[in-house]
This record gives C-alpha cells, sequence and structure tokens, in this order.
C-alpha cells in the first residue's frame, strides 16, 4: 500500500479529449467485453489516455473515461491510485524509468543502477531531471528476473545492465537513439550466456509447414467422431512409468 | 537431463518463429479439430491422467479443477481466464512463452475452454508485458484470420474467443478473484471464497482462471497422450517445468526439464554453478519469493518437486530458483522481499495492510543489528497472526519467506544484535509495539 495522490492544481491540464485515432481503437477495445460490462475497458482506457498524455495520467482524463464509460469519478479515481504503473504526475520529456529492485534484482547489483540514476536524473524518485528530459522510479519485479538487473523504459525492456552500460542507455535516450532493447550483454533473451545448452537437437526444427495450408489431423475425423469408449470414461486410472526404463537413465 | 523431443516449450528462447507458421512448423495446431472431436469428458479424462498440477503456484490437479465447471444447463456464458499476470519476484517463465509460443497458449485456451464449456477466454497479461502482449495480440489475431479460433474454431463447429487484456501492475492481480476483480474494471482486491469462481466468476458466471504455463501445456499433453506426460517426473509430481534460476549464479536462464530434477543438477548442468562454487551457496528461494528459503546443508539432495520441496517446509510455486552465495546479506534480502509485499498489500484485510510494514520495519532494523532479541520472537508470532487471518494468499506468501528466514539464520540475527550492542551509539535501540 502506498498513498498516492492526483498532482497539485497547477500541474493539472485544463481540459482532456481523446485524438480521433485513440477514440476509435478506445471504441474497439470497449467491444471486447459483453454489452453493459464496458467498464472493464478502464485500464486499457486509462493506459492509452496516459501515452497520449505524455506518460502520465492527469485528472480531466481520469474524468474523461469516466464519462466514456459510465462510471462514477471516484471509481475511476480508485482505479487510478490503486495501479501503479499509473503515474500522477509529470513524468520526464525524453523517459521514464522504472528499475527494477526486488531481490533477484538486488542480488545481480540494481543498486548500481540506482546510483546512477540518482546523479544522472535526481536524489528522488518522482521527479524531474533539471532538463526535464528524464525521471525515475523504483518498481518491484517486472518479471525478467534471469535477465537481471533491468530496467522498463516506455514500452521497452533493457537487461543484464552494469552502471556503464546503463548510462549508454541514458545517453542513448538523450540522443534521441536508445539502443536495443533486450539483454545489454552477449546473450539471447532468457538462454544463458554462450548459447542453449537444451533445444539444441535440429530434429526439432526440421519439419517445413506446408505453405498456408491448415494440415492433416493427426488423427482422421472418422477415427474420432465413431460414438463410445472415450466420451463416456471415466476417472481413468493413472498410468505408472514403466519399472525399468532405459530411456530416463 | 530431459530428452529434446520431451520438451514443450521449443521456441523458449525465442531462437525460431514464433508467428502461426514457426509454431506449425514445431508442431503447434496439429490436429486440434481431432482433439475437440474426442468430446468435453474425453479431454478432461486425459487432462486427470496425465496429472498435470497447476504450474501457477499452487499446484492444485488441472484436470479436477476443469471438472468443477457446471455443465451447461442453464444457458448462463462460462469463461475461462488465462492468469498471465506473472509477477512473482524470480518467476519470469510465462514471459517467455507469451512472446516466443504464443500459439500454443492460444491452441491451450481453445482446447480448454472446450473442456469446460467456456465459449470466452480472456488473457490477463500484466500491464508491464508490453512487448509480450503485442506478439501475444498478433498471434491472436494470426489465429482469427486462420480460422483456428473465432467462428466454427478450427472447423470443429464450436465459436471461441479469445480476448487480451491487461493489468497496470498490480501483483495481487495474480490471485485469481482478485484478477476477476480487475478485469470487471475494479480495484484488484480479492474476493471472500466461496463462492468460488467455478461457480460464480467473471461477471457473476462460471468461470475457471488458469495459468498461462498450465494452458499451454494442454495441446501438447491431448496430442502425446496423458501416458508420456505422467512417465516424466514421480507420482504426484508428473510432467516437465519451466524454471527460472536466477541470482547468484554463472549463468542465469529459463530451462524446461522434468519435475523432480535435483536442485544441484539444475544448477550446474543448466545455469553454470554458483558462483564461485557448489559450496559458496548459502540458500536458495525455490519458488519464487512467496516460499520459505532453504539453507545450503538441505540442498544437496533436494528434488526440485512438490513433494520434494515440501518434506524441507518449502513448496514449489512458481519454480523460480533465487540463489544466493555466501555474500548475500541474507536478512536486508529478505528485508526487501518485505518490503515488496507491503508495496503490493491491497490493504482490504488488517493483518496484512498493517503487519507487512511493520515486518518490513522491523526486519530491516534487524538488519542492521538495531534491535532486541525478544523482537525475534515477536516478529515471528505476528507472522503467525498474519498468515491464514486474510481473505487471500497473499498474507501467507509474506509471512513464509520470514519465517524461513527466521527458521534458519536466527543465530546470523541475534549475531549482528549483539555486535550491534557491544558498540556504543548515541540513539537508545527501539523495541517495536507489539
Amino acid at each position: 500500500m502506498a498513498v498516492r495522490r492526483l498532482a497539485p492544481e497547477h500541474l493539472q491540464p485544463k481540459e482532456f479529449s481523446f485524438t480521433a485515432e485513440n477514440l476509435a481503437w478506445a471504441q474497439n477495445e470497449i467491444k471486447k467485453y459483453p454489452p453493459g460490462r464496458q467498464q472493464s475497458a478502464v485500464i486499457s482506457l486509462l493506459w492509452r489516455a496516459q501515452e497520449q498524455c505524455g506518460g502520465w495520467l492527469p485528472q480531466k482524463a481520469i474524468e474523461a473515461v469516466a464519462a466514456m464509460l459510465g462510471m462514477a469519478k471516484i471509481r475511476v479515481l480508485e482505479v487510478a491510485t490503486f495501479y501503479t504503473m499509473f503515474l500522477l504526475s509529470p513524468v520526464g520529456r525524453k523517459a521514464h524509468i522504472q528499475v527494477c529492485g526486488t531481490t533477484p534484482c538486488v542480488l545481480r547489483g540494481a543498486e548500481e543502477l540506482f546510483k546512477v540514476c540518482h546523479h544522472r536524473i535526481h536524489e528522488e524518485p518522482f521527479h524531474v531531471s533539471a532538463d526535464g528530459d528524464f525521471s525515475w522510479e523504483e518498481v518491484e519485479c517486472l518479471g525478467a528476473c534471469v535477465n537481471a538487473p533491468m530496467v522498463l523504459i516506455g514500452h521497452d525492456t533493457f537487461e543484464d545492465l552494469t552502471a556503464e552500460t546503463f548510462e549508454k542507455v541514458i545517453d542513448g535516450y538523450a540522443k534521441g537513439s536508445p539502443p536495443k532493447p533486450g539483454p545489454q550483454i552477449d546473450r539471447h533473451f532468457s538462454a544463458p550466456v554462450g548459447g542453449p545448452t537444451t533445444l539444441t537437437d535440429p530434429s526439432l526444427y526440421a519439419k517445413k509447414p506446408s505453405a498456408g495450408e491448415p494440415q492433416q489431423p493427426a488423427v482422421a475425423d472418422d477415427d474420432a467422431k465413431k460414438p463410445g469408449a472415450a466420451a463416456n470414461v471415466h476417472e481413468a486410472p493413472i498410468p505408472k512409468p514403466p519399472a525399468a526404463d532405459s530411456s530416463r537413465a | 537431463m530431459l530428452a529434446d523431443k520431451d520438451r514443450i516449450f521449443t521456441n523458449l528462447y525465442g531462437f525460431h518463429d514464433w508467428g502461426l507458421e514457426g509454431a506449425r512448423a514445431r508442431g503447434g495446431w496439429d490436429g486440434t479439430k481431432a482433439i475437440l472431436a474426442r468430446g468435453r469428458d474425453a479431454i478432461i479424462n486425459e487432462m486427470k491422467a496425465s496429472g498435470l498440477r497447476g504450474r501457477g503456484g499452487a499446484g492444485f490437479p488441472t484436470g479436477l479443477k476443469w471438472s468443477f465447471m457446471p455443465k451447461k444447463a442453464d444457458g448462463r456464458p462460462h469463461y475461462l481466464v488465462v492468469n498471465a499476470d506473472e509477477s512473482e519476484p524470480g518467476t519470469c517463465k510465462d514471459r517467455d512463452i507469451l512472446r516466443h509460443d504464443p500459439h500454443l497458449l492460444i491452441e491451450g485456451c481453445l482446447i480448454a475452454g472446450f473442456a469446460m464449456g467456456a465459449e470466452t477466454a480472456y488473457i490477463y497479461v500484466r500491464g508491464e508485458f508490453i512487448r509480450e502482449r503485442e506478439h501475444l495480440q498478433a498471434a491472436v489475431d494470426q489465429a482469427y484470420a486462420a480460422g483456428l479460433i473465432g467462428k466454427n474454431a478450427c472447423g470443429s463447429g464450436y465459436d471461441f474467443d479469445v480476448y487480451v487484456h491487461h493489468g497496470a501492475g498490480a501483483y495481487i492481480c495474480g490471485e485469481e478473484t482478485a484478477l476477476l476483480e480487475s478485469l470487471e474494471g475494479k480495484k484488484g482486491q480479492p474476493r471472500l471464497k466461496p463462492p468460488f469462481p467455478a461457480n460464480m466468476g467473471l461477471y457473476g458466471y462460471p468461470t475457471t482462471v488458469n495459468n498461462v504455463e498450465t494452458i499451454a501445456s494442454a495441446p501438447d499433453i491431448m496430442r502425446r497422450g496423458a501416458a508420456w506426460f505422467s512417465s516424466i517426473g514421480r507420482p504426484n509430481n508428473t510432467g516437465t517445468k519451466v524454471y527460472c534460476i536466477s541470482g547468484h549464479v554463472n549463468k542465469p536462464c529459463n530451462v524446461e526439464d522434468a519435475l523432480g530434477i535435483p536442485l544441484r543438477e539444475l544448477i550446474e548442468t543448466y545455469a553454470g554453478g554458483v558462483r564461485g562454487g557448489w559450496d559458496n551457496l548459502l540458500a536458495v528461494i525455490p519458488g519464487g519469493s512467496s516460499m520459505p528459503l532453504v539453507p545450503a546443508e538441505q540442498c544437496n539432495e533436494l528434488k526440485m518437486d512438490f513433494d520434494g520441496l515440501a518434506a524441507v517446509k518449502s513448496a514449489l510455486g512458481t519454480a523460480a530458483v533465487i540463489v544466493m552465495d555466501k555474500s548475500t546479506d541474507i536478512v536486508r534480502a529478505m528485508a526487501r522481499i518485505s518490503y515488496f509485499y507491503k508495496h503490493e498489500s491491497c490493504g482490504q484485510c488488517t493483518p496484512c495492510r498493517e503487519g507487512m510494514g511493520w515486518m518490513w520495519r522491523v526486519l530491516t532494523r534487524m538488519a542492521e543489528g538495531r534491535a532486541h532479541k525478544r523482537e525475534i520472537d515477536m516478529l515471528f508470532d505476528v507472522t503467525k497472526q498474519i498468515e491464514g487471518h486474510t481473505i487471500c494468499a497473499f498474507g501467507d506468501g509474506a509471512a513464509w519467506p520470514v519465517q524461513g528466514l527466521l527458521r534458519h539464520f536466527r543465530p546470523e540475527i541475534e549475531r549482528r544484535i549483539d555486535e550491534y550492542a557491544r558498540n556504543p551509539h548515541p540513539e537508545p535501540i527501539r523495541e517495536a509495539a507489539e
């Protein structure tokens, strides 16, 4: 739990409305849910509003979403303050950096990344740097623990960072040419450094798909549609592994 | 070591095409129509026979869970909800499935949805997985375009819709009823059970919530048969599992292997060993941060499955192994985990809302030694008062790691307290109020 409040009055824009493109997108989003359940779209609409507002969520946007979904304003405000990805005050123009500070990342050196944030951006989280380009915050586990330590900037993650490579990432954003997202060392996603130790059997990938054509099912339809046994069998006994199985030695 | 042909997630690392063509080349969407033609009961029985247990943490038998859904009689809609709100610290397996093998998940949704009479599936992806969500949405669009889902899915005559929904950064939404609240557009605060989601779930209709890995395993189990799946591992702990090995190992990675693989083999074969050698191991957290840690002396013979870990008073959880070597400040590491729970508590139940911050503050003082020895027992007592006294299992999941720390590292905390007390300090040592 954390106390999260809206930005002070003087920072709040006077009005908000979705762009035509976002409005069309939002209407499509609402259609995903059954009629009368349009409230389900509140998170995705708020998220789109946040992106439109430059990375944070002003009060007027919350009210606009409430009006659009026919919800009470307080219900949308509750959602906006409950979920921590909604940022309630302005963030850096070029990037808002979310640094993972949970134990698996700390074990791999996330504290070095915080030091970089302190001297490059601001001593305090959620404060915009002097030039207005950057802001940072410490977030809880971002789900890339085998690539720790890592940060999330905008839509992309930068993984396997050190203080030096993290500085390079920030430099990249400052210049408007961020590096390639993903691991910043010689490594392919979550595979171990030095190449995978599993999934190396080429026969797994030898089969070529037939060009666009749906393949024939392994079992013919007639086999399966025969009335009787399969569908009516209840509680099949659990098969036991063979006692002496040389393949598992 | 499991043979490559027995692995389910053949594109775990993303070396190959994650799209429909690639998925088909690796055997996805093969004979799905015939699987559906076997009928609801046959599919559920096959899942029961496979012995698959939920891969999201609690390990509930999947086939049994599917069978709880009411048989369609009253015309109410049924829902399948896939829990892709993967936020347990240490865990990053679903992320690889979402971005590199999304078609296995979508095919699994169709099979699971058909088996439980659900015509709609919502996949709830955590908000931070933005690129993963884009892959998944693209894969769903491909599947619609190819007629694999939608009206008359795979030519089976069954109509099935899959929608991708996302959250916005709340760990608690991984709890199934909180996830349903969130999906309904509310704060993600867990509901009381009963009624269980199988009777009153999403929008008040019968709903089953399953983890990504569970659902994505279903197509392969149906294709290769329950006997194949249950021949891997040992009884009650069958099948394969994606392990995430993070922390102080030489080569952190995700890897799929059989349940019941010895922890040492897992770390040394796949993750390049513990940093500084096996003897440098201090402790592991075997199943994501909610599970009690296991000290090094119990790790030598430890088997990574439900029963193996229950024997050392821990649990498999999500099979996210966080390895800590002897350079780790174990008390601080656990205090940081307590901070995580303080941050993520939804605030609904008092023991959790108040207790999380209290535990974090006391542990932070203990990490510095600025505490009294009697507070160690008090802390243990408080964890016991939180555990089991909240609506959802979040309270348990936050209390267990602290209990694990106190169970195995009490002498370390006492040593720090002694050391602090031995040196003069201007301020008196404060004590927590009971």
